[in-house]
């Protein structure tokens, strides 16, 4: 690891903990006067949405392949850690060890079944994949409602709410990181050439299909994550909650962030979850919102809003330097993306 | 199994699948021209249903048959798809597939939240349109509502294999998927013949709607969702963009679901779509469908 590496590493830490601080002290301090809590919940749902759009991009952005189905790997990771948190209540685990496991075991559960899933899917692509993903989704979705550890159709309630802010977000914060280092790797660099061109990757030697189903099964991971903070932020669920407007919500998300930029789902989903909470009386009008941006973004900015660009805290921090003094402490140009919640 | 549920279940069956065949054909002929999968189709059925909900009090207060309320639907349809082609297509049309699916599934999300905003999300009843007796054969009570409707279906699929296959527009509708840059030059206008491609299959939503509300008599602004993807899988099934296809698929998705539904009640949709991904790995072009390779 270069000491560039390394300095530009801490910065985005830094940053990221002050984003933390600071929204920490503004709940402590009542910085929102009445409606704090209710503040505070809405970052809480900001932060698993986040996960949620964050990991759909790696499929439909970085992978360029349409994912209608995410609702459905968001779902296997709510139940799965539903029932382990069930399980393991009163062993006598602390509340955050217990929701480190139950997140960990959505994540895994959710994770093989997008592999599953995947193997047979990402055979086709395009227009067919999509009905795919969403024919799978369908089908989880009717599982849910048949099994009786699931609640049987009905609404499965009880769930130990062991989400909290300040828990949610530094899951946040580690999977929105991970997802980035992975973009970066040599894997996700494969998995974009694929995007490019998977006719030539193919000819190049790069085996396709493995890589296509590790990216989905490693998105549907994030999805169970994000499934699992939301199970345990709620404490009750639907299995038609996770149906296919869902699924088109996150899309949207994505797409009206920015396909193919981890920034534009990380302020694109924040932005987006957070704001119908504010306009309660619009909530009627959301999803019409939403279309009509949609068609508007597909006619004028086809790549969202952000495009392919990303947030690079280290990149701003030299710029003022360089600005300032000429010989500012240089950091490497690793951008992070992760920080930028919250604002 | 008695012969009289398994000759009802047949029926019910043909009464269903004759619904989704109708409204395959609206995503197989979208399909054949322009390569997308309408999303919006669905919600088409919807607006349809809408119309008769509105439109069958109106016609039966003025003393015309109530069946009359069809024609005003399948004029609303055919307005709502050709204005959704000229204003939310068309402009995508040139920007790739990945685009024009997405502002499919805009238009789609757009026409069932604009139905909420207008008509409540809460469920409306839709005034009896047939009021034909129940009959009696061998033992076999079949209601002459659900037989007239299997009967207009086929009427409608035969008068639109004729028109595809014997009428110069039919024909222009079939030399504009083969060839686009072709068919131009044989002088035929495109952007024309796609605006024609979604009046039509928005119209046969409208009467697929008709059908439907004669036998299940509820609106509701998302009943377009659940059908419209039965309806895809069936145009998949039978081969995308093949229109006998659409029909085939249709039937055999209608007797599936109402066959599952006697012996395991919850899980028949999950068998439906489970069609849908064996055929798509086992013959991804359908059952009809011809495979067309892939170039580099």
């Amino acid at each position: 690891m270069t000491k560039q590496r390394k300095l530009s590493y801490l910065l985005n830490l830094i940053g990221v903990a002050v984003v933390f601080a600071v929204m920490t002290l503004l709940f402590a301090f009542q910085g929102f006067g009445d409606s704090t809590t209710y503040v505070e919940g809405v970052c809480t749902t900001a932060c698993y949405t986040i996960i949620m759009v964050a990991s759909l991009n790696l499929v439909v952005g970085f992978m360029g392949e349409f994912s209608l189905g995410h609702a459905g790997f968001v779902s296997v990771g709510a139940y799965a850690s539903a029932i382990v948190s069930g399980a393991l209540a009163g062993k006598g685990l602390s509340d955050l060890a217990l929701l480190i496991v139950a997140v960990l075991a959505g994540g895994l559960v959710a994770g093989i079944a997008g592999m599953l899933v995947g193997i047979p899917a990402l055979r086709l692509r395009g227009d067919y994949l999509a009905i795919v993903t969403m024919a799978f989704a369908e089908i989880i979705r009717v599982v849910f409602c048949n099994l009786e550890i699931t609640g049987g159709g009905r609404t499965m309630s009880g769930i130990p709410k062991l989400a909290t802010f300040h828990s949610s977000f530094w899951i946040m914060a580690v999977c929105v990181t991970i997802m980035f280092l992975f973009v970066r790797s040599r894997f996700g660099r494969t998995v974009q050439a694929i995007r490019e061109d998977y006719i030539a990757a193919e000819a190049s030697g790069i085996n396709v299909t493995f890589y296509k189903v590790m990216t989905f099964a490693i998105s549907s991971f994030f999805a169970g994550v994000g499934g699992a903070l939301y199970a345990h932020y709620m404490t009750a669920m639907i299995p038609t909650n996770f149906n296919f407007n869902y699924s088109a919500e996150l899309l949207s998300e994505v797409i009206i962030g920015g396909t193919g930029s981890l920034t534009g789902s990380v302020i694109g989903a924040a932005f987006l979850s957070a704001l119908p909470e504010f306009m309660r009386q619009f909530s009627t009008y959301r999803m019409l919102g939403y279309s009509v941006v949609l068609v508007l973004v597909m006619l004028f900015r086809p790549g969202g809003i952000f495009g392919r660009w990303e947030f690079s805290l280290t990149r701003l921090v030299k710029k003022i330097a360089g600005r300032g003094k000429a010989k500012a402490a240089a950091a490497g140009a690793l951008p992070q993306a992760a920080e930028k919640k919250g604002e | 199994m008695t012969f009289s549920l398994f000759f009802q279940s047949i029926v019910n069956g043909l009464n269903l699948g004759a619904t989704y065949a109708l409204i395959a054909l609206g995503y197989t002929m979208v399909y054949g021209i322009i390569r997308m999968i309408n999303f919006a189709h669905g919600d088409f059925i919807m607006i349809g249903a809408y119309t008769l909900f509105y439109t069958v009090p109106l016609m039966v207060n003025n003393g015309m048959p109530a069946w009359l309320a069809v024609f005003a639907a399948i004029v609303v349809c055919a307005i709502v798809g050709v204005l959704v082609e000229i204003f939310a297509y068309r402009p995508v049309r040139k920007a790739g597939p990945m685009s024009a699916l997405i502002t499919a599934l805009a238009m789609s999300i757009f026409l069932q939240n604009l139905a909420m905003v207008l008509f409540g999300a809460r469920p409306h009843n839709v005034a009896a349109i047939f009021s034909l007796p129940s009959v009696t054969v061998a033992g076999v009570t079949i209601s002459l509502n659900v037989v007239l409707t299997i009967a207009i279906g086929l009427a409608i699929m035969l008068g639109l294999q004729l028109f595809v296959k014997k009428t110069k527009l039919g024909k222009a509708m079939r030399a504009v998927p083969q060839d686009r840059d072709a068919s131009t030059l044989m002088g035929i206008n495109v952007n024309k013949i796609i605006t024609v491609t979604f009046a039509i299959g928005s119209a046969l939503a409208a009467v697929a709607a008709l059908m439907y509300c004669t036998t299940y008599p509820r609106v509701t602004n998302n009943m377009g969702t659940t059908m419209g993807m039965k309806a895809f899988i069936a145009a998949v099934l039978g081969g995308i963009g093949v229109i006998p296809g659409a029909m085939l698929g249709g039937v055999l998705i209608g007797l599936i679901e109402v066959f599952v539904r006697l012996f395991a009640p919850g899980w028949y949709e999950a068998v439906t779509y489970g069609t849908l991904i064996v055929i798509l790995l086992v013959k991804p072009s359908g059952i009809l469908g011809r495979n067309t390779g892939e170039k580099v």
